[in-house]
């Protein structure tokens, strides 16, 4: 997410900072979005950026669902630098190093019984200037573009597609009166239908990524992926606890309960009742197809 | 990798839009539901003369030597106004046959004419009991002396009411369902013991039910070594399944244009009702599924180019069951978003609802591709 937007809208000196830690993995980034009460509607946000007149910026909020922040780094973050006008003109995108003082992070267990959310609190958080990017007030720009990445990433074409070869696997393994499920006509169309599905999204997905290669950045089609890739995400999970059957009932600390290629899916199939609603929610990505490339309004 | 038109592929493309434009709007289809033939000689012509009937077949089978990517961009543009002319019965189904089985002399005499837009073909194959099987013929072919007997019955052959040359599909030897035996014939329309008894489709297009009795055709009218037909015959159902695909792809485009175009001119309440959120949402649940159906279309096409048999069956069933589900999705909601002027004959979108729906159940349904993609050895690759 981060990288292709320090990579089009950061300075050189950002670029040679950040750019090869993150190639490198050897400093990961968290995402600071959403807030308690900036969700959907993002561009309400109101953590505050306050200019100290000494180079610096002083930060204060709360940034919620903050994936995995526990371990992360670095977090960038949408904040409000201007309160005065329109919700979506005073808001700034800045890169903020996660031990600074006053920045506290809660993680919180999720449906999944993971700790994958947290929530991050800035309280008088000092942080330098040059770790702005792009224009002082001009985020929204930074932030759409960033949301055109993020989308195309969940789609998680090839998160699904080793979703849907376990899937067959646990089928495969899987038995009633000691033949495999997956030899059951109505079982395997049922996977057949979901790799049909699948299958589409991923030549889809092919051709945003091609189009990417050619220059183009991801538009507003990405959203398809986003929609369905995360629909698929879902099935996937749903599937495999309809053919884990008993089994499905498991979870995740009841270690060598279920056949090892079964444990984490009842936890990861709770945990992706969130696919659908995060990187901005499906509704919210249908708003902006029929906006900006049906012409609805 | 990149999907993006070739500049002499978006000349084809674009000469088609413009073809289309100019002498086949949709009031031609419109009109031509009514007309006998159901589509027209001198339009056949002016295909053959810009070239287009010749794109899948190799030079040496007499063709321009194009691909299949290539036809797919000519039946996605003819989809989208519904063109009538009878190129998948004719090109794609019974044109490969003859492209791949006939002699050079079968080819110059039967295959050659079609391709310069003089004459037409039709592929006699499907029975009622085979459902969607390319293998599952019962029809029988028996050697008396220098000619055949055939016997059988073969229904909705595509184009059959018209074409000047029939290609019947025959067991010289095997069951149904095994793809030994399985032997292809040319029987010129109206040759005796062939009656062909004209259908009229739910698409407005024409189709016929043939009948053979007893029918006698000479040695010389088989295509290729007896009882090899069965992996031409396999094939040339793909393609069709896949030309299918890439005539669905036009069609959704042009109904989800309708459609959109609909919402932001209807008012209801006093406002637009493209305004509406629950409308907004489905239709871009239809613009993601003309996507989707677009995606796998491509793949299909892009396998039947690369030739593996293989990755090209699997690659023409997700698209086909893609078509299915997708293709029928956007046709029903956009009868849907048009509201009660959608059921309206008078309108356009119930024609292409209707083309839709004979594409959908044409070279295997949606059920059928399912399943073979579950038989796919790609299913169980790599587990």
């Amino acid at each position: 997410m981060v990288g292709p937007l320090i990579m089009q809208f950061g300075t050189e000196a950002q670029k040679r900072r950040f750019l090869p830690r993150i190639l490198s993995g050897d400093e990961v980034w968290c995402q600071g979005y959403s807030e308690p009460n900036a969700g959907s509607d993002l561009a309400s946000l109101r953590s505050s950026a306050v200019d100290d007149g000494r180079g610096s910026f002083v930060v204060n909020g709360q940034k919620t669902w903050t994936t995995y922040g526990q371990y992360a780094d670095w977090i960038f973050c949408l904040v409000r630098t201007d309160a005065s006008g329109k919700k979506q003109q005073g808001i700034s995108f800045l890169l903020v190093d996660m031990k600074t003082p006053g920045v506290t992070v809660k993680p919180m267990l999720t449906i999944g019984g993971t700790p994958a959310f947290c929530e991050t609190f800035f309280e008088d958080v000092v942080v330098p200037k040059e770790n702005l990017v792009g224009p002082l007030h001009g985020g929204w720009t930074v932030a759409k573009a960033l949301l055109g990445h993020e989308r195309t990433m969940i789609g998680g074409v090839g998160a699904s597609l080793r979703a849907l070869r376990r899937l067959k696997r646990i089928a495969r393994e899987t038995t009633r009166a000691g033949a495999p499920l997956l030899d059951d006509p109505m079982v395997a169309a049922k996977i057949a239908r979901l790799e049909v599905r699948l299958r589409s999204l991923e030549m889809a997905n092919y051709r945003t990524l091609a189009a990417a290669a050619l220059g183009h950045a991801p538009g507003p089609e990405s959203s398809i992926l986003k929609i369905r890739g995360s629909e698929i995400q879902q099935d996937c999970f749903e599937l495999a606890m309809e053919i884990m059957g008993h089994d499905a009932l498991s979870w995740h600390d009841t270690a060598g309960a279920v056949p090892a290629l079964e444990t984490w899916v009842p936890s990861t199939y709770c945990y992706n009742r969130a696919t659908t609603i995060y990187g901005g929610s499906n509704e919210i990505q249908k708003n902006i197809i029929a906006k900006l490339i049906l012409g609805l309004s | 990798m990149h999907f993006s038109l070739s500049a002499d592929q978006q000349l084809l493309k674009d000469s088609v839009a413009s073809f289309v434009k100019r002498q086949s709007p949709i009031t031609r289809a419109r009109e031509l539901r009514r007309d006998p033939l159901g589509y027209s000689r001198d339009t056949w012509a002016t295909l053959g003369e810009l070239g287009w009937l010749g794109l899948p077949f190799s030079e040496a089978q007499g063709g321009l030597g194009g691909s299949f990517v290539d036809l797919s961009i000519v039946l996605e543009e003819l989809g989208a106004a519904l063109v009538p002319e009878p190129l998948i019965s004719s090109i794609v189904l019974a044109g490969h046959v003859v492209a791949e089985l006939g002699t050079e002399a079968q080819r110059a005499e039967h295959l050659a004419p079609v391709v310069a837009g003089a004459r037409t073909l039709a592929l006699a194959h499907t029975e009622r009991d085979g459902r969607y099987d390319p293998l599952w013929v019962s029809t029988t072919a028996a050697r008396r002396g220098d000619s055949y007997a055939l016997d059988g019955e073969k229904i909705f052959v595509l184009g059959g009411h018209d074409a000047d040359d029939l290609v019947v599909v025959a067991r010289t030897s095997g069951a149904p369902g095994e793809l030994e035996g399985l032997t292809a014939f040319l029987a010129p329309r109206g040759a005796p013991g062939v009656p062909v008894s004209p259908l009229g489709p739910i698409d407005g297009r024409r189709a016929a039910h043939v009948t053979l009795r007893g029918a006698s055709l000479p040695a010389s009218a088989r295509l290729g070594d007896e009882g090899a037909a069965g992996p031409v015959l396999s094939q040339a159902l793909d393609r069709a399944a896949a030309a299918a695909c890439a005539e669905g792809v036009g069609l959704t485009r042009a109904v989800l244009e309708m459609t959109t175009a609909y919402l932001c001119t209807r008012e209801q309440f006093g406002v637009k009702i493209g305004s509406f959120q629950a409308l907004q949402h489905r239709a871009v649940d239809m613009f993601i599924e003309t996507e989707l159906v677009k995606s796998a279309s491509i793949r299909a096409a892009i396998a039947l180019d690369a030739g593996d048999p293989v990755e090209a069956a699997w690659a023409v069933s997700l698209a086909k069951a893609q078509l299915g589900v997708g293709g029928k999705y956007v046709v029903q909601q956009a009868i849907q978003l048009h509201g009660g002027v959608g059921i309206t004959d008078e309108h356009d979108v119930g024609l292409y609802f209707k083309r839709m729906h004979a594409l959908m159940s044409s070279f295997g349904d949606e059920a059928h591709h399912v399943a073979r993609v579950a038989s796919s050895p790609r299913f169980t690759a790599g587990l």
